[in-house]
């Protein structure tokens, strides 16, 4: 299945790119944790970061459907 | 509040300075004499500080509070547009105050010339109505977050990095009487260092501080007077680079260590530490099969198999399978309240697991030494080994 990635802060460095298409097995969010670490290592440092899914923060066994929309938002500390 | 703010009415000069939005139908005189009386504590005077300052004094609160312990520097003037050249090196706080004071007369400031910690946070937040965060650094907004739910204040946060921004209003009175989500329901805990890089560290247009800035001074003033919706439950996130904006839904996360269904967090604790990954990890219980094999035979014992389901069906003890890559995905299924025995083939990835559930304020893990590998050698030989 096709899923969107829209990375935003560290998240996009490591991703290398705001936007993103992954291809995924299982229709569960937890998938998507899992090939983003698998796919580019660092993404493990951000291993608990809370995944949104179109516009809302969801947990991880969250059913995806196709063209659904990850958001990855790592907190930012600037002032 | 003094006792001269409650009656302290609007004047004549109040009602021509404040008139382009007294007459605003949704603000009023109403709207007005609430900012007169209200008291805000601003967090920073840096880039977010600039503008949250200079519209809120603009606006008229009653009294502003300024944190801030640091001096002006060079590389602070490319953003921090509230300062200028000739006063590098002034302290911060004070600079701040003296030039809004010039803004508005009618505002009393309370300078702060000094860090915010676990020591001091609670007593300074105490004494006022809101609180506005444009720290620079995780430790203050965990700190100050956390300061924030246990003094029952409402939080307007906002953060910055290179092109990016994000706004919530955290801990607001909702109108059944409880408090909407905060920032640990968001990042119940922080990742490393590196991976939240300060404006120093990563960078920041010059321009984003005034926009985020000015969003999170807008959202105290509709707090305060009491109109529109706030961004409470929501987290705004605005990208300046192809200006794309987002706003997520945030809901209370029963995980969260300060408000969740089981809070491990009950005091201010050391957030420099905490930031870090220099929190001390506490020890691993551990207890024998034969010893668990007791306690089996006497009551009821709650047991987590932390294996693959494939092991799991060719020998398990009954325990609720959650594999160990499953583990944090699915922390609510793992009680808090009452002891918890964590098992897998030898107590290699039982071990883990517990390390990670440690981190997430899980205090009631014990492991099982030797694993299922120990149970059938040494309890139930009958066992299918593998």
């Amino acid at each position: 299945m096709k899923i969107k990635i829209t990375a935003f802060g560290i998240a996009k460095d490591i991703v290398g790119g705001k936007h993103l298409e992954l291809e995924v097995s299982g229709a569960e969010l937890s998938g998507v944790r899992q090939e983003l670490i698998s796919q580019f290592p660092d993404f493990g440092k951000l291993a608990s970061l809370k995944f949104a899914v179109n516009t809302n923060y969801v947990d991880d066994s969250c059913q995806l459907n196709e063209n659904d929309e990850v958001v990855l938002i790592p907190p930012v500390s600037g002032g | 509040m003094t006792t001269s703010d409650c009656y302290n009415h609007l004047n004549k000069e109040d009602l021509l300075r404040y008139n382009r939005q007294i007459i605003i139908p949704e603000f009023g005189e109403a709207g007005q004499q609430k900012l007169k009386e209200s008291a805000v504590l601003v967090i920073g005077a840096g880039g977010l500080g600039a503008p949250i300052l200079q519209y809120l004094t603009a606006a008229g609160i009653g009294r502003i509070g300024i944190v801030d312990f640091d001096e002006v520097s060079i590389s602070n003037l490319q953003r921090q547009v509230l300062f200028n050249t000739e006063e590098l090196g002034q302290p911060k706080a004070k600079t701040a105050a003296e030039k809004l004071q010039l803004q508005n007369p009618g505002v009393d400031f309370e300078v702060h010339n000094c860090p915010i910690n676990s020591q001091n946070a609670l007593q300074l937040i105490a004494a006022y109505d809101l609180v506005v965060d444009g720290s620079d650094n995780l430790a203050t907004r965990y700190l100050v977050n956390d300061a924030c739910f246990f003094l029952k204040k409402t939080l307007v946060y906002g953060a910055i990095f290179r092109f990016e921004g994000q706004v919530s209003v955290f801990n607001a009175l909702k109108a059944d009487g409880t408090r909407g989500p905060n920032y640990r329901d968001l990042f119940p805990t922080p990742p490393p260092p590196e991976m939240v890089p300060s404006c120093s560290e990563g960078g920041v247009l010059g321009v984003l501080p005034g926009i985020i800035g000015s969003m999170m001074a807008n959202e105290a003033i509709k707090l305060l007077v009491g109109m529109g919706e706030s961004l409470s439950g929501k987290l705004f996130v605005f990208d300046a680079l192809d200006f794309s904006t987002f706003k997520l839904n945030i809901e209370a996360n029963p995980d969260n260590p300060i408000s969740g269904q089981h809070p491990t967090i009950k005091q201010l604790v050391d957030y420099e530490a905490f930031c870090m990954g220099e929190v001390k990890e506490a020890p691993i219980k551990e207890i024998s099969v034969q010893e668990l094999k007791a306690r089996m035979d006497s009551s009821l014992v709650e047991l987590v198999d932390v294996r693959e389901d494939y092991e799991y069906e060719i020998a398990n003890l009954g325990g609720k399978l959650i594999p160990l890559n499953k583990v944090i995905s699915r922390l609510s299924e793992i009680p808090r309240d009452k002891e918890v025995v964590m098992m897998c083939k030898m107590g290699g990835r039982s071990k883990k697991a517990i390390e990670l559930l440690q981190k997430e304020g899980f205090e009631n893990l014990i492991n099982l030494k030797g694993g299922i590998t120990a149970w059938q050698k040494e309890i139930d030989p009958s066992m299918t080994a593998y």
